[in-house]
């Protein structure tokens, strides 16, 4: 029977539920069949007009019944109560809306959107030049009160801690395109530190909207690649031209390796080792050295109790821009060595896109299945291979592999870099 | 396995009442003031004017944040000083971050440009993403992430060990203390810096707030005594440099005051919950509490019902003195806690409480030595919290 505990003598920390909503689709069946078949999700976009916007396509979830000019946190908490209630109902974990342990969320940035703003323009009567103030004394009325809590940076996270019953403050958290990891990354310390036997984990994101996909455009990160919208995502080639921004939520439940035990819980999972480095270099490049990129990894690894040598398969962060997949394959070149061109290391977002906030736990899901499927999913639009990347990243077909443990890899603006060490079954 | 101990070992903080404990200690004492005109009819805490070349010397990291950010790369770096970290790197590349942020900083002059053009415009939609595209500068992006306020920490000052970021208002700024904290008692982490800034000078903050018509107006009052009136917001960077005991002691670093327990809770705000839960989280101080040498910093907003629910749980703790500083300091949301804490480690260090700034009777004066002090958080909508935070030696 496997230790309780891991070789540092902490609890080992499992996974008993996870849920996923993705442009393709609601539900780990459907996404890990489409996922496995190639199939993207991104699309020309319908929800906004996108008229002299360079980028034209996204991953957005337009099928979970929503208002039409539906808000970011709005949908964002839609999609997480959506994949939470999918890895609940698969853990069998407390009852409905008791949910035994702490909510950790990363969620998309918050703020009051164009719609609200227009409409409080709208009835300040304001005609020649509207100002704040203006914006600011129809607020006073309090007939927009329904925009208050909403825009609240917690107010996801309150809202889904509500409908879940998790117990304590929730945490809401951003560590930009890395959040989805660092949500999980703090639960398995809560756990470690036996402050709970169980922890929800999600990241979310709903956040495609016209200003948002200005803000990326005007950094240069996105694809504009719009025709088809399928193949816009390149994840590893040459022609690589930036990521697609896209929507989505994963969710997972942690639990004590004893506690899961105890009540007799299937375990589908065990996130061995987290690491983290941040980079001082700059706020949207990585370091030339690659070292932030390899301390991490090495840092996971370390904190798993494995050598590199134990890894055989990255869920790499593989955002598709010219900067991030040379620096990550520089990084992981640093840390495997050799074997890294030998290692599989196939990109979800060439089907998904880059959920932001999300990914990091949408592709930990992924990771799980995996690991439950012994089956790789590929690397789609891979018809133009970079040859200074020189990796074996399952082109363009799924295949079976076996897999015990998988290095998933995210990174974020502002120097974030955070990896996951996921195992198949405890040790 | 035994519980470590958590130092705090440096203290940074900037606000409306200038720069650093000692000045906070000074103005403390003052009566308290506020702008009631820039952003009339709204009272508003404004920061001194900072000489950002102290703490962050290239010019182009400053011109690469906005206000918030090189307010919290301030303050971080201050606290980073007072610890006597700053410029270390083999102490900064193992150093943990938390960071407590909001963000969403707008360019408001293009807001209302679009705004007052929408009316006009043939095609809504293609207007403002045309308008958007041509007038937003790239790199405000980078001061919209609330995860930017740490990023430039790492940058300017080189802090690199882990790097998180909390969101949601007050309880963002509780749960990330309590957290640094819990790491470090665990032996998760050895070496910490902790805390948040708030750029209360906006109008797109303003305008959030007054959707919920949580703003006071008017002339400044005590916030013990706004009869509802609400927040008078402010600008506030506060961080702390949160070391383990033994950590601190190998490089010869000095306490300003020890961290015994850090909670937190979440309560919907009906009657009597709120005080219930401070009650709940009081517990589980009370048992090394020494009633006559500690006091209560408190974090109260002015915001009803929580103004009133926790003057309620204070009557039932009446015998420690009280100091609210969103009084003097205003209140800054998510830096809200970790400022207190700041101040509640420099009254430890000095061993005396700064004098009561309210007429309203909740504050009287403390006499005797102050060993232990009570920093409590309320926060305008949700974000409860309780620390405790003792002298050392």
């Amino acid at each position: 029977m496997a230790a309780y505990t891991d070789q540092s003598g902490r609890p080992v920390v499992v996974v008993t539920g996870y849920g996923v909503v993705t442009s393709l689709g609601a539900g780990r069946e459907d996404n890990w069949a489409k996922l496995t078949a190639g199939q993207s999700g991104i699309h020309a976009i319908t929800r906004f007009s996108t008229e002299g916007l360079k980028t034209r396509i996204a991953g957005t979830v337009d099928f979970i019944a929503v208002e039409p000019r539906v808000n970011a946190p709005e949908l964002s908490q839609r999609l997480a109560e959506t994949a939470a209630e999918e890895a609940i109902a698969q853990s069998g974990i407390g009852t409905v809306g008791d949910f035994p342990g702490p909510l950790f969320i990363a969620v998309a940035p918050v703020e009051i959107e164009w719609q609200q703003r227009q409409e409080l323009a709208v009835a300040s009567g304001a005609i020649d030049a509207v100002s704040y103030a203006d914006l600011a004394r129809v607020a006073e009325t309090g007939q927009f009160n329904r925009y208050y809590e909403r825009f609240l940076f917690g107010s996801v996270a309150d809202r889904v801690a509500e409908k879940f019953g998790t117990k304590g403050s929730p945490v809401s958290l951003s560590t930009a395109c890395a959040s989805g990891a660092t949500a999980i990354q703090l639960g398995v310390e809560a756990i470690r530190r036996g402050e709970a036997d169980a922890a929800l984990c999600i990241g979310t994101d709903g956040s495609v909207n016209a200003e948002s996909l200005v803000r990326f455009s005007l950094l240069s990160a996105l694809s504009t690649s719009n025709d088809p919208p399928q193949a816009a995502a390149k994840p590893f080639s040459k022609n690589r031209d930036g990521f697609v921004m896209a929507e989505g939520a994963g969710a997972v439940v942690l639990e004590s390796l004893e506690s899961a035990k105890a009540r007799g819980a299937k375990i589908l999972g065990v996130i061995e080792g987290c690491g983290e480095m941040a980079d001082s270099f700059h706020r949207t490049r990585s370091s030339p050295d690659g070292k932030p990129i390899v301390g991490c990894i090495r840092n996971a690894l370390a904190d798993a109790g494995l050598t590199p040598d134990a890894i055989d398969y990255i869920n790499p962060h593989g955002t598709g821009t010219p900067e991030n997949d040379k620096m990550e394959c520089l990084g992981v070149l640093g840390v495997f060595g050799e074997r890294a061109k030998s290692i599989p290391m196939s990109s979800n977002k060439s089907m998904i896109g880059h959920s932001l906030s999300a990914a990091g736990a949408v592709e930990t899901v992924f990771s799980l299945l995996t690991l439950d499927h012994q089956r790789l999913p590929p690397t789609i639009n891979y018809l133009v291979p970079d040859p200074s990347l020189p990796f074996d990243v399952v082109p363009n077909t799924a295949r079976d592999a076996r897999v015990t443990h998988v290095l998933s890899n995210s990174f974020g603006f502002g120097g974030q870099n955070v990896s996951l060490v996921i195992g198949g079954e405890p040790r | 396995m035994a519980e470590r101990e958590t130092w705090i070992t440096g203290i940074g903080i900037v606000s409306c009442l200038g720069e650093g404990p000692e000045a906070h200690w000074r103005a403390l004492s003052e009566p308290a003031s506020a702008d009631t005109t820039s952003f009339a009819p709204y009272v508003m805490h404004r920061i001194v004017p900072l000489d950002f070349d102290k703490q962050i010397p290239k010019k182009g990291d400053q011109r690469q944040m906005e206000a918030w950010q090189r307010i919290g790369t301030y303050a971080a770096g201050l606290a980073l000083d007072s610890a006597g970290v700053k410029g270390k790197p083999e102490l900064l590349s193992h150093m943990d971050m938390i960071v407590a942020a909001g963000g969403g900083e707008r360019d408001t002059q293009v807001d209302v440009g679009v705004l007052t053009g929408l009316p006009k415009a043939a095609k809504a939609e293609a207007f403002v993403n045309e308008r958007l595209m041509n007038d937003l500068r790239p790199t405000l992006f980078l001061a919209q992430l609330s995860n930017l306020l740490a990023g430039n920490i790492s940058i300017v000052h080189g802090v690199t060990g882990s790097s998180r970021t909390f969101m949601g208002e007050e309880s963002a700024g509780v749960d990330a203390m309590r957290i640094a904290h819990a790491r470090i008692a665990a032996g998760q982490s050895d070496l910490a810096l902790v805390g948040s800034a708030y750029n209360a000078e906006r109008w797109e903050v303003i305008l959030q707030f007054s959707l919920g018509r949580t703003l006071a107006k008017g002339e400044p009052r005590s916030v013990w005594d706004r009869a509802g009136g609400g927040m008078e917001i402010g600008t506030i960077g506060a961080f702390l440099v949160l070391e383990e005991k033994a950590h601190a002691l190998a490089r010869g670093a000095k306490p300003f005051a020890r961290i015994a327990v850090i909670a937190s809770d979440h309560v919907r705000r009906t009657a009597g919950a709120v005080t219930a839960a401070l009650e709940r989280m009081w517990a589980t101080i009370a048992p090394r509490l020494a009633p006559e040498s500690a006091a209560i910093i408190s974090g109260v907003t002015g915001v009803e019902p929580g103004t009133s629910e926790e003057k309620e749980f204070l009557r039932h703790h009446s015998g420690l003195a009280v100091r609210a500083t969103g009084t003097h300091l205003g209140h800054g949301l998510e830096p809200q806690f970790p400022a207190n804490i700041v101040l509640a480690a420099q009254a430890l260090r000095t061993g005396t409480l700064f004098p009561p700034g309210d007429t309203s009777g909740m504050e009287r004066p403390m006499d005797g030595v102050l060993s232990q002090v009570v920093v409590t958080s309320v926060g305008h909508w949700r974000g409860e919290g309780l620390a405790l935070i003792e002298a050392v030696g």
